[in-house]
């Protein structure tokens, strides 16, 4: 063999070996896309061109008469209004009470303080699903069942949160700005507010996106909590029309993909730092 | 992290001065930012832990309110612990996480490897393509496999049966026509094996963005190094990638457990709310929710969980006693 033929040999190779590679990235996006299209193109069928076999990847022309099957067989815009409400109302309440604490962790130092850090991992630590009858309890008689402020009350003080506001107090509040706002009058909650806050811009964008993310997708607490049609969120509405017989699904896909649309909007214009936030506990 | 706690400067303190209303309200400050979250945690986090330690000698229903309670002393607890369908569940539960967290990790890991060669504009697109399912809620990703799923009409279904007809691929589908359709989400032999796949697409694009961040870590000319020792790229993989992205690894495999142990919407969704392959296809959450709001006996419900706190606090226990010390770095 001639060296020119080795080389060309070790080329294909490579190449070979380069296609292949391409080849399994584009076949795992589309694995991992093709639902998501899937649930759009059945949005556009009927249960008659749906069900009749065979495998038909063009969009159908019952869109608007699945719409209005949509509206009959459940309160679609009330159930993204509610989730709407949740998820913004949730987030910037959980935005306020989480810095407050990871300020006050990064600044103060105080009795407890070290105790309330253990009790911070500790319930990091503990699986959600066996806090779900205790929380039904304290929700059912605080009086508080059947209402919003259950769903996101108490997700608002994530220790996630509270700890990544932590750790950005500690990187970027300087402490000579606290001391000289201090020195020129002003008092510990205006500091916070005016001084604090602002700097914290990137680290309560990166929580916004965890907790808005949570809150609009949250299923297992609605579920217990809410039980009256007019409160009842997007993804409990969705799950309960499985049940009923003869289901219209192309209405039923229709409202899925519709549902998933604001925060896939939202991904397509900031995917880079929704991906960065919601991996932020890694990264770091 | 907490290497930083003890040089923070101390809020200004004049102990000449004798104690005085502002005084006092300094001292009180760290308190008062802390107020929302000792007050939210300490009424939904301490209050009912201990309040459930009480609810589990008692037989409750909550419809019937809060008088209705009667003390059944450890009824409820040999209840729980002799109750087949209890331990069912936590092997279920096990074998799924199982099932979609190995391959989870073991698809995510070579795909992150592979997308770091990339270019970063195809990085890019390819990382937010595998991303997507992640943002996407449970409940409408599970709603959208159920239809892929369905038995008469589904797309799995129906390409299974192409595949079994079609003359260039049914020496391997062939095999399938006698089975077809299959019952994916109503049989308890492939309920678990449904109820997997779509865990498994759902977060096998976290991991690998976890594991791409990771490798992105690593020195390249440790890589150039290697490569000048002749080593090959199976091998720039296994000595070099593998060991330095260990603490990666160590936190996606967490984060895959404890999301495994509280696997609730996916089953919930798939097998309709316990109709469908119930056996076989019910998580420990499934279960909890079944006891509580089904057949509304709270008191069992609390016994059942502090047994299963017991259980995953012994697995979770295991798993760092193996993994914890190797997988943080310091042996």
């Amino acid at each position: 063999m001639t060296y020119a033929q080795a080389t060309f040999i070790v080329n294909l190779y490579r190449k070979i070996g380069k296609s292949i590679r391409n080849l399994l990235l584009i076949l795992f996006g589309f694995i991992m896309i093709f639902p998501f299209l899937w649930s759009a193109i059945l949005a556009t069928h009927d249960r008659t061109t749906m069900f009749s076999g065979g495998i038909d990847f063009s969009f159908g022309n019952n869109l608007i008469q699945n719409y209005g099957n949509l509206l009959e067989i459940m309160d679609f815009w009330t159930g993204m209004l509610n989730s709407f409400s949740i998820a913004a109302i949730g987030t910037a309440v959980s935005l306020l009470f989480c810095s407050m604490a990871g300020y006050a962790l990064a600044t103060f130092r105080f009795k407890g303080r070290n105790a309330i850090f253990g009790i911070m991992v500790a319930s990091m630590m503990i699986p959600p699903v066996l806090t779900l009858i205790p929380y039904y309890m304290v929700i059912s008689t605080l009086g508080l069942a059947n209402t919003h402020l259950a769903v996101w009350l108490p997700f608002t003080i994530n220790p996630f949160g509270i700890f990544l506001i932590r750790q950005y107090v500690v990187a970027s509040v300087p402490k000579d700005l606290l001391e000289s706002s201090k020195l020129d009058g002003a008092n510990e909650l205006r500091t916070y507010w005016s001084i604090v806050l602002p700097l914290l811009r990137p680290g309560l964008a990166t929580l916004a996106i965890v907790q808005f993310v949570f809150l609009w997708n949250n299923f297992l607490q609605p579920l217990v909590v809410l039980n009256s049609p007019e409160k009842m969120v997007i993804t409990q509405m969705l799950r309960g029309v499985q049940g009923v017989p003869n289901t219209p699904w192309g209405a039923v896909m229709l409202g899925t993909t519709i549902s998933i649309l604001p925060l896939i909007a939202l991904y397509m214009a900031a995917s880079k730092q929704m991906i960065a936030g919601l991996t932020s506990g890694a990264i770091k | 992290m907490n290497s930083d706690i003890d040089s923070q400067p101390r809020a200004i303190a004049h102990q000449k001065t004798p104690r005085n209303w502002h005084q006092i309200f300094r001292k009180l400050t760290p308190y008062g930012f802390l107020s929302p979250y000792l007050i939210i945690y300490g009424v939904f986090g301490i209050f009912p832990v201990l309040f459930m330690i009480y609810l589990s000698f008692h037989l409750w229903n909550p419809v019937e309110g809060l008088g209705s309670m009667k003390f059944v002393g450890f009824e409820n607890y040999i209840l729980g612990l002799t109750d087949p369908t209890l331990w069912q569940t936590i092997w279920n539960t096990l074998v799924m996480a199982v099932l979609s967290g190995v391959p989870q990790h073991l698809v995510a890991l070579p795909l992150a490897y592979f997308l770091v060669m990339m270019g970063s504009k195809a990085r890019h697109w390819f990382t937010t393509a595998y991303f997507l399912p992640y943002i996407t809620s449970t409940v409408a990703v599970s709603m959208i496999f159920y239809v892929m799923y369905s038995k008469d009409s589904g797309i799995i279904n129906a390409a299974l049966a192409f595949l079994a007809d079609a003359s260039w691929s049914s020496w391997i589908f062939g095999g399938l026509k006698e089975v077809l359709p299959l019952g994916w989400v109503q049989e308890n032999g492939l309920i678990r094996y449904s109820v997997s796949f779509v865990v498994w697409w759902k977060y096998v694009g976290f991991n690998t963005v976890i594991y791409t961040a990771g490798l992105a870590t690593i020195n390249p000319d440790l890589y150039e190094a290697a490569k000048i020792d002749g080593a090959s790229s199976w091998q720039r993989f296994r000595h070099i990638s593998l060991p330095l992205l260990r603490p990666f690894i160590f936190f996606g495999v967490t984060l895959t457990i404890i999301g495994n142990m509280n696997l609730f919407d996916e089953p919930y969704v798939l097998t309709v709310g316990g109709q469908f392959a119930q056996t076989a296809g019910k998580t420990i959450s499934n279960y909890l929710y079944q006891v509580a709001w089904e057949w509304l006996d709270m008191g069992s419900a609390a016994a059942i969980s502090w047994i299963l706190f017991v259980v995953i606090g012994i697995f979770t226990a295991i798993y760092f006693w193996f993994f914890g010390r190797k997988g943080l770095g310091g042996e």
